[in-house]
């Protein structure tokens, strides 16, 4: 290989990448279906940029395992127990329900009912990777038809391990009892691997991730969430299970963590290059040449799969009361064919069932139907608008007043602790964020919601929820970080009102600059209390000398408020500070001489002079 | 003649808790809903002052735009709320509101509204607090006059805690429609101390308005 030929190939695909998504974007297609094209302009089709024999299909599947990992993040392992009917029950009924209608429909057609079973089970597969893409790309994955399309997702993922252990047992090519032998010793290294991550996941990973995210550097963090996600695919892969099944898992036990935000943060680049890699790639797979060569039997089997699939899924989704507005993400995110039928064919055809011309049409028709599955849900989107419009006035009284908005408090220092057990005092909850692992350590021991992350990054703050946040809270130490982070929040989430932790006067200003309004000076109000100390010390009576001190605060406050706008000038910054203090020297003392000139007056007894006024 | 387009009326509204308040809290949303709000200045004392600092300054100046100083909260053990009484002690100093030199406030109407738990049956030599309620507001009364202000007749709402809604309501807009229509329904007994050339004017107009439940001030 050339060094022209190793630069190209990134070249290729971040060129056409860059290209096709913004375009697809732009004409509304979804980004999907601009990767897809993508992958098929730049595949052996049309202008065959990309050699044959480069292993992008496998780096490319890395996109969905770390997808599934990251899918995983977002389940507790509370919640996928809750879901464990959906996944058996109707991811059952999807795979075997639309398995048995194409079965059905190829034996009526004249086929042999050994290849009938084995292509509709290949066929009755969908793409996750386009699902979940699609889901995450509409914001849909936790609504009641995500959740749905996820449990049948997962299905189909633990399913894939029986289904390619049936296909020999099907292939009539012999050998059934060894494969048999084969499958039970395949199915307790599965299950020994499962062990391993459960068990490795619970007692070693945490503390693994809090060793790296004490050495603070963030790219070996990076780097050992990635070292995580491919581990374990590795360790399935070895066993023969679904790489992207044990990254679920592995998601799964670590949804508890602390660590879950920034693993989220940080993993979601390389699943949005690898993802696009991923659809890029069967892009490219899409064989033109065998459509052209059996058009009518490539698009048969795509209509017979699209047809026979939503039926069976409109079935389903009126069965589990799937809301009428999610109804057709459901059923055209499932109807699609799944990459996985690419391995069941592949397997077929090796196993002698189907010749390569068979094969090709059916990854032909499976690919045309990921490509379709944008189209579709635009048209279904259109259809669904159209009846939603009849009953929007409807749903509109239906609804429920919003959800009150969340506290989030960036810092959870000594500051941001004092702020967040107040709240919790007054039966308020907040999200803190911190990067201090140990300082979060300790949170968690008294059962706080606290994740470890960067504050300042976008990504970070909208996975804790900033864009429905009502209140910020900027209690981090670091100035430049502090202001970095307000304005970012003015930018971004304008909604959410900041509180925010001044170190100095000149953090102050910067953070009224930025358009904060809630500000405190950290050490100001401290200061104030030794004051008072002081002065009851020297004699003064304590509330006398609240009374100064509030005082002091006031008058302070408005001459820091009236030099707010002279931040750009620094000499008449100066010249106003040391104005600011002659002057309010002189008012203090005003206000005393005027005090003991009252004090004076009311001793004279100016009552007697009124009494004879009176009477 | 009152100027349509000045804030010629000040309301102090004092209670510390208004979020749990229905009376108060009622007669001041009945005032931000009306037109009377535009020329009403209206303080709400521990929403300013939760600290109780007063500002004695911004204090003196809201009362010297006014022609009429309302205050407005319920009645705490026969008296005012604390911070209601610190504003007294604080901001009518001496030499700026009474003794020598003291007429910032001379001419001005005072005019109480306020709630009190007991019934109107309760304030009276037989009833529980064996004094009418015009005994116990005699502080309010004489404080005014020192500061030569015009004692207008109190609009007092009682037994706030077991009035209906309508009740409160019926207070409520008496109230604002008194501030909207100031001074055309001013008592013809108002007694004048020193000082207020305008005082003779109001004696030949009518009541525009009955008081309503009226204590026996």
């Amino acid at each position: 290989m050339s060094h022209g030929n190793w630069l190209q190939l990134p070249l290729v695909f971040l060129a056409a990448a860059v290209l096709a998504v913004p375009l697809a974007r732009w004409l509304r297609l979804g980004s999907i279906l601009g990767y897809l094209v993508a992958g098929v302009l730049i595949g052996p089709a049309v202008l065959a940029l990309i050699p044959e024999s480069t292993a992008i299909p496998e780096v490319a599947e890395l996109g969905v395992v770390l997808m599934l990992f990251l899918v995983g993040l977002e389940l507790e392992p509370k919640r996928l127990w809750a879901m464990r009917r959906p996944i058996f029950g109707w991811g059952s009924v999807q795979l075997l329900g639309c398995a048995a209608v194409l079965t059905a429909v190829g034996i009526a057609l004249g086929h042999p009912w050994r290849l009938s079973v084995v292509v509709s089970l290949g066929l009755a597969m969908s793409s996750t990777a386009v699902a979940l893409a699609v889901l995450a790309e509409r914001n849909l994955g936790r609504t009641t038809a995500g959740e749905s399309i996820l449990s049948v997702a997962l299905l189909q993922d633990i399913a894939a391990i029986p289904v390619l252990a049936l296909v020999p047992v099907l292939a009539l090519s012999g050998a059934s009892d060894d494969a048999e032998g084969r499958t039970w010793l395949a199915g307790a290294k599965a299950a020994g691997a499962i062990v391993v991550i459960i068990f490795g996941g619970r007692l070693a990973l945490r503390p693994a991730l809090r060793w790296i995210a004490h050495s603070k550097t963030p790219e070996i963090f990076t780097a050992a969430a990635l070292l995580l996600v491919l581990g374990t695919a590795a360790l399935m892969q070895l066993v023969g299970l679904s790489m992207a099944l044990g990254a679920f898992l592995a998601g799964v036990l670590l949804a508890e963590s602390e660590y879950r935000r920034e693993l989220e943060t940080d993993l979601e680049p390389f699943k949005g290059l690898l993802l696009g890699l991923f659809f890029i790639a069967v892009g490219m797979g899409l064989d033109l040449k065998a459509v052209a060569a059996q058009p009518l039997f490539v698009l048969s089997v795509l209509a017979a799969l699209l047809i026979c699939k939503i039926l069976v899924l409109t079935g389903m989704s009126k069965a589990m009361k799937i809301p009428l507005v999610e109804r057709p993400a459901f059923v055209i995110l499932l109807a699609q064919g799944g990459e996985f039928g690419f391995v069941v064919f592949q397997l077929a055809q090796s196993e002698g069932m189907i010749n390569a011309a068979q094969n090709s049409a059916l990854v032909a028709a499976v690919a045309l139907s990921l490509a379709l599955t944008p189209l579709l849900l635009t048209g279904g989107d259109r259809i669904m608008s159209q009846k939603l419009a009849r009953l929007g006035e409807k749903k509109k009284r239906n609804e429920a007043p919003p959800v009150p908005s969340p506290i989030i408090i960036a810092g959870s220092g000594r500051y941001g602790q004092v702020i967040a057990r107040m709240l919790r005092a007054n039966g308020l909850e907040a999200t803190v964020l911190d990067h201090d692992s140990e300082a979060i350590e300790s949170l968690r021991r008294f059962e706080w919601t606290v994740y470890y992350g960067d504050a300042t990054r976008l990504d970070m703050l909208r996975t804790a929820g900033a864009e429905t946040a009502r209140i910020l809270v900027i209690a981090i130490d670091d100035i430049a970080q502090s202001v970095e982070l307000a304005e970012l929040a003015r930018e971004h989430f304008p909604q959410a009102t900041v509180v925010a932790r001044a170190r100095n006067v000149q953090h102050y200003y910067q953070l009224r600059e930025a358009g904060v309004d809630h500000i405190e000076r950290e050490t100001f109000d401290s200061a104030l209390m030794s004051a008072r100390s002081v002065l009851e010390l020297t004699g003064m009576e304590p509330h006398a000398a609240r009374r100064q001190a509030m005082r002091f605060r006031r008058h302070n406050l408005e001459v820091l408020e009236q030099m707010v706008p002279l931040q750009r000038d620094e000499n008449a910054l100066i010249a106003a500070a040391r104005l600011g203090r002659q002057q309010f020297e002189q008012l203090m003392a005003a206000e005393r001489e005027a005090e003991d000139a009252h004090r004076r007056a009311q001793r004279g007894g100016w009552d007697r002079h009124d009494v004879e006024q009176d009477s | 003649m009152p100027d349509s387009t000045a804030r010629d009326i000040l309301v102090l509204a004092a209670h510390p808790d208004l979020a749990r308040s229905h009376a108060t809290r009622t007669v001041l949303d009945a005032l931000r809903a009306s037109p009377a709000a535009d020329r009403v200045e209206l303080r709400d004392l521990y929403r300013l002052y939760p600290d109780f600092h007063v500002h004695v300054e911004a204090e003196q100046r809201a009362l010297e735009a006014a022609r009429l100083v309302v205050m407005l909260h319920p009645i705490y053990w026969y008296s005012m709320p604390a911070l209601q009484k610190l504003w007294w002690d604080e901001v009518p100093r001496l030499g700026w509101a009474y003794g020598p030199g003291g007429t910032a406030l001379h001419g001005k109407d005072f005019w109480l509204v306020a709630s009190t738990g007991g019934g109107a049956e309760a304030y009276a030599p037989g009833g529980h607090n064996h004094h009418a309620i015009g005994e116990f507001l005699l502080p309010y009364q004489q404080s005014a006059r020192t500061c030569g202000m015009s004692w207008l007749q109190p609009q007092i709402l009682h037994a706030a805690h077991r009035a209906t809604d309508e009740e409160i309501r019926a207070h409520a807009e008496l109230f604002v429609k008194r501030l909207e229509h100031f001074p055309e329904w001013c008592d013809t007994a108002v007694e004048r101390s020193v000082g207020d050339e305008e005082a003779v004017d109001f004696d030949e107009r009518p009541a525009l308005f009955s008081t309503l439940g009226g204590g026996a001030a």
